[in-house]
């Protein structure tokens, strides 16, 4: 289980520029929960798998993944219970290294890093037999260079990686979104097959209503650095796109309102 | 160019070739522009004069220098991943400290080192004939070297080295500490670089204080010369291809020195402009080849 508990935080604070991406957040995740995120742009989607990951450390909040106090952690050693994709294709994976090497750095997240070799006897064959599953014929292709790729297959490949050690909560930042539809498309059947098969807890950002509807047993809006919205199980599977936009306009219609008055 | 003048070239690209791959792992695989060793090669020099004038064994003064080296680099990571210091100003900021460091280690700016026990004393107890004895001696330290490093750079850990200079975002997430990384690794650097300069000061007699004075530059140009001639598709290859480059550079300078031109000749102090207008080609020419090509 994970447990945001009153997560705020503010970007460029005590300047002119000072933003309050998360605004007092609590969130508590369920084991096994598959999490469509939405929002419009600057909502603090991007900010909420941050804060997560350890990208930065709170203003005030306390976040528990399994029991343990990860508030204080930073990045690098949150990675032991975290995976995550990247909306870039280019973050995810090291370009000079081949297939097999970024691999092998995958399966080792959050162990630590001695003097042993890069690569296992045995650990080959098991990349080879996880390559054939995405059916992209990466097998082949193991020395190749990562660099060589197109982003759909570095991408695949990021999924791939990402759940080589089953991660406690796996984080995807609009991780299609940088895709073609058709690849788009492999990749979300990939990610579908994948978390279904590890029963991972997953955390998806979507701009793509019908993905948010269709993906996941439970969904949450984010407005203004706040939740506005959380639904799960027939709540969830009743929810249509006409309902989330709906929601959209009544929020930003909110805003305007605000911004109007403000004004008068 | 005479033999001698050869075999002192192939010398002194061999010993120079340790700093070059120093240079190559911050450089090329970290992504790291490190001045630190202008600092710490007579660094590496100064302890090792001083280890071997008190009476410590000169194999022993070796280790000493690269400890020395190794927390010089590891001062100017730290100061670059912990406070955020540019690499640069950071690895600047400790060259020129060291600058005083060194003279305080010698107690002056050299320290004379002839007719002291040297490394090459039991190859020539060996039999081996004094004035190859050099070339035999750096042979075996520049192998040694890059055998060790080309290992290193094949376990996990040297893994994690080339994924920080790679993808740094990719590394951390895969749970790497990435400031540990840079700092171990511009440390292991610069005990090279070190280790270097240690064996040039037995070698030549002599540490001084002056004697790290373009070595980034010298380093930058053996890598690139490497690079050019003998490839770097693997990191073996890119390694050995350092120390070969670290040869040629050196074997070209001498002979350069020993031109001869209507009176005018190519002094030593000419070095530096030498290997300056180098480096500024062999880094323009790429982008000046694609500009040619596009029109």
């Amino acid at each position: 289980m994970i447990a945001l508990d009153r997560c705020t935080k503010y970007f460029h604070r005590g300047s002119v520029n000072e933003v309050l991406a998360l605004n007092d957040i609590s969130l508590t995740i369920d084991d096994g929960d598959f999490i469509t995120v939405i929002g419009s742009n600057g909502a603090g989607k991007s900010t909420l798998l941050n804060a997560l990951a350890g990208s930065f450390q709170l203003d005030t909040g306390s976040i528990n993944i399994n029991d343990k106090d990860v508030t204080r952690w930073p990045e690098y050693k949150r990675a032991k219970l975290i995976a995550r994709v990247f909306q870039d294709p280019l973050l995810g994976t090291c370009p000079s290294a081949t297939i097999e090497q970024n691999m092998a750095l995958a399966l080792r997240r959050g162990k630590s890093r001695g003097l042993g070799r890069w690569i296992k006897a045995g650990e080959r064959d098991r990349f080879r037999r996880d390559l054939t599953t995405i059916g992209l014929g990466l097998e082949a292709r193991m020395q190749d260079r990562v660099g060589l790729l197109s982003g759909g297959q570095r991408q695949a490949l990021t999924m791939l990686m990402a759940t080589l050690v089953r991660p406690e909560v796996l984080l995807l930042d609009e991780h299609i979104a940088a895709l073609d539809p058709k690849t788009a498309g492999q990749i979300l059947a990939l990610t579908r097959d994948i978390v279904a098969e590890q029963d991972l807890t997953t955390l998806m950002i979507t701009h793509n209503m019908k993905h948010a509807i269709e993906f996941g047993n439970r969904l949450i809006m984010l407005h203004q650095g706040r939740i506005i919205l959380d639904v799960d199980g027939d709540g969830k599977r009743r929810l249509t796109v006409d309902d989330l936009l709906q929601q959209f306009y009544r929020v930003q219609g909110e805003a305007l309102a605000n911004d109007s008055m403000l004004l008068t | 160019m005479t033999i001698y003048a050869a075999l002192g070239a192939l010398e002194q690209g061999l010993v120079y070739g340790i700093m070059v791959i120093g240079v190559y792992l911050t450089f090329r695989i970290l992504d790291f522009p490190d001045l630190t060793v202008d600092g710490s090669l007579p660094l590496g020099a100064s302890l090792s004069a001083l280890a071997i004038t008190s009476g410590l064994n000169p194999y022993l003064s070796l280790i000493l220098a690269m400890i020395g080296g190794f927390v010089a680099g590891a001062v100017t990571a730290i100061l670059n991943t912990k406070f955020k210091i540019l690499h640069l100003l950071a690895s600047i900021l400790t060259m020129i400290a060291l600058y005083s460091i060194n003279i305080r280690i010698m107690g002056g700016p050299n320290i004379a080192l002839i007719g002291a026990a040297t490394v090459f004393d039991p190859v020539i107890a060996l039999g081996v004939p004094p004035h190859l004895a050099s070339v035999v001696v750096f042979s075996l330290f520049a192998a040694l070297v890059m055998a060790l490093v080309i290992w290193f750079l094949k376990t996990e850990f040297g893994q994690a080295v080339l994924a920080t200079g790679d993808n740094p975002q990719m590394i951390i997430s895969q749970g790497v500490n990435t400031h540990l990384i840079i700092i171990v690794g511009v440390g292991l650097s610069n005990a090279l670089v070190s280790l270097s300069g240690a064996l040039v000061a037995q070698n030549q007699g002599a540490a001084d204080v002056g004697m790290g004075i373009g070595t980034i530059i010298a380093g930058l140009a053996s890598v690139i010369v490497g690079e050019t001639l003998f490839g770097a598709s693997s990191v073996t290859r890119a390694i050995i291809a350092a120390v070969l480059g670290s040869v040629v550079y050196r074997l070209a300078i001498a002979l350069a020195l020993g031109l001869e031109f209507k009176g005018f000749a190519f002094s030593p102090s000419d070095l530096n402009l030498i290997t300056a207008l180098l480096v500024i080609g062999a880094l323009i020419a790429p982008k000046l080849k694609t500009r040619l090509t596009v029109r």
